[in-house]
């Protein structure tokens, strides 16, 4: 198995030859992959607004934003500078602190699980034994800060917003966990690094969609429900509740939801894309075709190729999965709130224990093909 | 000191003040709402300090219950009742209060002096970090398996009474006039005793 590039060892190496203590050489390590998570995190809100944008228009055959930029590229820009000017209100009635640290703890969580989405066998910020563990419990924590705005608010509809968001995210955390675990189950780890090593080496052929048709499904289905896009964008749902829990909040307040709901999609993409569509894997393996053609994996520009070849694979896959979404959101019409509760408590969540059960059963039968 | 041992420090100082401030909040504050938020604030330095303890897991799993179920619960329960009412001013309050705070005081200083005075036996073992989940599912499977399965039994039956207490088929017609006495009772009509014998109309 070859182990690609490693830039922190190459990083690190590089400083102690320099003279640098090998302490002060990894703590200068540190903020680099996290500073360039945090940016790439904020591109992918621009990407996904003007894809938003551009396929939404395209769905009503509409041309879409045009004029900023070259097709519209700078619109989101643009929506980001509105808002930024745009007075901070806070209700009289409103109770600030919470007002104000409402939109913070949704944003939170969301940023934070980008810690664990890799994009290469070293190309992660760290890899943690938890891994995709830590995504379900960060997921979970957003429903406090949409409770927390909901309530502040002062607003009948925001609370019900809040409250609506709420049991929401409960109830498709649940599902959403059980189809996790049955990918856990079968890589035998809850490392992201591992799940993806666990589908590597057949190209296509060896991607979890094909081990997991009905938990593949689910996942989209929760993961759609926990960002609440639509069908399931209840909490916001216009005609019913104004904006749920958004509708007091102006400016920068405002722009940290909308932040918060477009990186939960593109991460939930991204996770997605790990766990399903075998992450830096590409349909072909790179590891095959080196080794037919003769080439040894240490060679540098191979590695080089390979991890740049991982990240756009990653990053490709996970928009495919945003095109889908965006799609689906313009497509098909929002479910009503005991629907959407059904759906969750009565379909979803036995056909994910089935599912949990077959894939044990599977594992057990045949232990070539479902990582015994 | 090096870099790794100095921030555990500084994370635990803060973590430690952070817990204690919030869980004084959450005791203290007169709002019961920003008692619940900061339940939660509680929960994760509580994570944090499983963290720094090299249990991620573990900690992992604080969150998930914690915050993410048990704390929104709270909050939602909080949020869903709306009876209101003024409480009245109990005359010489301040005993109680002080009495509670002398019993907390009490215990604080008991459990002090036991941590204090206890031989504690360290474990020499290097923590299994990572391998630590593996290691939590071996033992749920087998020392650990009965209290495990007596727990799972508690949820459902916890499950079992949250549906009784939820099913309420029988709503009133009209509705029933409000009254001080069964304020917390929810309106349902008066159920049919069931006849003993069979009615072949």
């Amino acid at each position: 198995m070859s182990q690609g590039i490693d830039l922190q060892d190459s990083f690190i190496q590089l400083l102690v030859q320099l003279g640098l203590p090998t302490g002060l050489a990894k703590a200068l390590w540190l903020p680099l992959p996290m500073t360039l998570m945090l940016i790439s995190a904020t591109v992918s809100i621009f990407v996904t607004v003007w894809l938003e944008r551009k396929i939404s228009a395209a769905a009503q055959q509409r041309i879409g934003p045009e004029y900023a930029g070259p097709l519209g590229t700078l619109q989101a820009a643009a929506d980001g500078v509105k808002l930024l000017f745009k007075e901070d209100i806070v209700p009289a009635q409103a109770d600030s602190i919470l007002f104000t640290l409402g939109p913070a703890i949704v944003v939170i969580p969301v940023f934070f699980s980008l810690l664990i989405v890799p994009f290469g066998q070293h190309m992660v910020i760290t890899d943690l034994g938890i891994g995709i563990f830590l995504w379900i419990a960060m997921s979970s924590v957003t429903p406090i800060g949409l409770l927390m705005s909901g309530y502040s608010s002062n607003n009948k509809y925001s609370l019900l917003g809040g409250l609506r968001a709420a049991a929401q995210s409960i109830s498709y955390e649940i599902p959403l966990a059980l189809s996790v675990l049955a990918i856990v189950m079968m890589s035998n780890s809850l490392s992201t690094i591992d799940i993806v090593q666990q589908q590597s080496g057949y190209g296509i052929l060896g991607w979890n969609i094909w081990r997991q048709p009905v938990g593949f499904l689910i996942f989209w289905i929760a993961a759609l429900a926990e960002c609440e896009r639509l069908p399931f964008d209840l909490p916001e749902a216009e005609e019913e509740l104004v904006a749920g829990y958004q509708t007091e909040y102006t400016g920068m307040k405002f722009g940290l939801f909308y932040v918060g709901s477009y990186v939960n999609l593109v991460l939930s993409a991204l996770i997605f894309a790990i766990l399903y569509l075998g992450g830096w894997e590409s349909p072909i393996s790179v590891d095959w075709l080196a080794s037919i053609l003769g080439i040894s994996d240490t060679v540098p520009w191979l590695q080089v190729v390979t991890a740049s070849l991982g990240i756009m694979m990653t990053v490709l896959k996970a928009y495919l999965l945003v095109f889908l979404a965006v799609l689906l959101r313009w497509t098909v019409p929002r479910v009503r709130i005991d629907q959407l509760l059904d759906l969750g408590w009565k379909f979803l969540l036995p056909i994910a224990l089935v599912n949990l059960l077959l894939t044990a059963g599977l594992k057990i039968a045949f232990p070539f093909a479902f990582g015994g | 000191m090096t870099l790794a041992e100095g921030v555990q420090l500084v994370s635990f100082g803060l973590l430690a003040a952070m817990m204690i401030g919030t869980a004084l909040g959450v005791v203290l504050l007169s709002n019961i709402v920003y008692s619940a938020f900061l339940l939660g604030g509680v929960f994760i330095s509580i994570a944090g300090l499983y963290l720094l303890l090299n249990a991620g897991f573990v900690a992992a799993a604080q969150v998930l219950v914690y915050v993410g179920a048990v704390n929104v619960l709270i909050l939602f329960g909080i949020m869903l009742v709306n009876k209101q009412e003024d409480f009245k001013v109990i005359p010489r309050a301040w005993i109680g209060k002080a009495a509670t705070g002398a019993v907390c005081v009490g215990l604080f200083a008991l459990l002090t002096t036991m941590v204090l005075g206890t031989p504690w036996a360290l474990s020499s073992a290097t923590p299994v970090g990572d391998g630590a989940t593996v290691l939590i599912g071996i033992h749920l499977f087998s020392d650990f398996l009965l209290p495990f399965e007596l727990a799972s039994v508690l949820l459902l039956m916890a499950l079992v009474g949250a549906i009784i207490l939820a099913r309420r088929e029988y709503i009133p017609d009209e509705p029933v006039e409000a009254s001080v006495s069964d304020a917390l009772t929810l309106p349902e009509r008066p159920r049919d005793l069931v006849s003993a014998g069979k009615s072949d109309n």
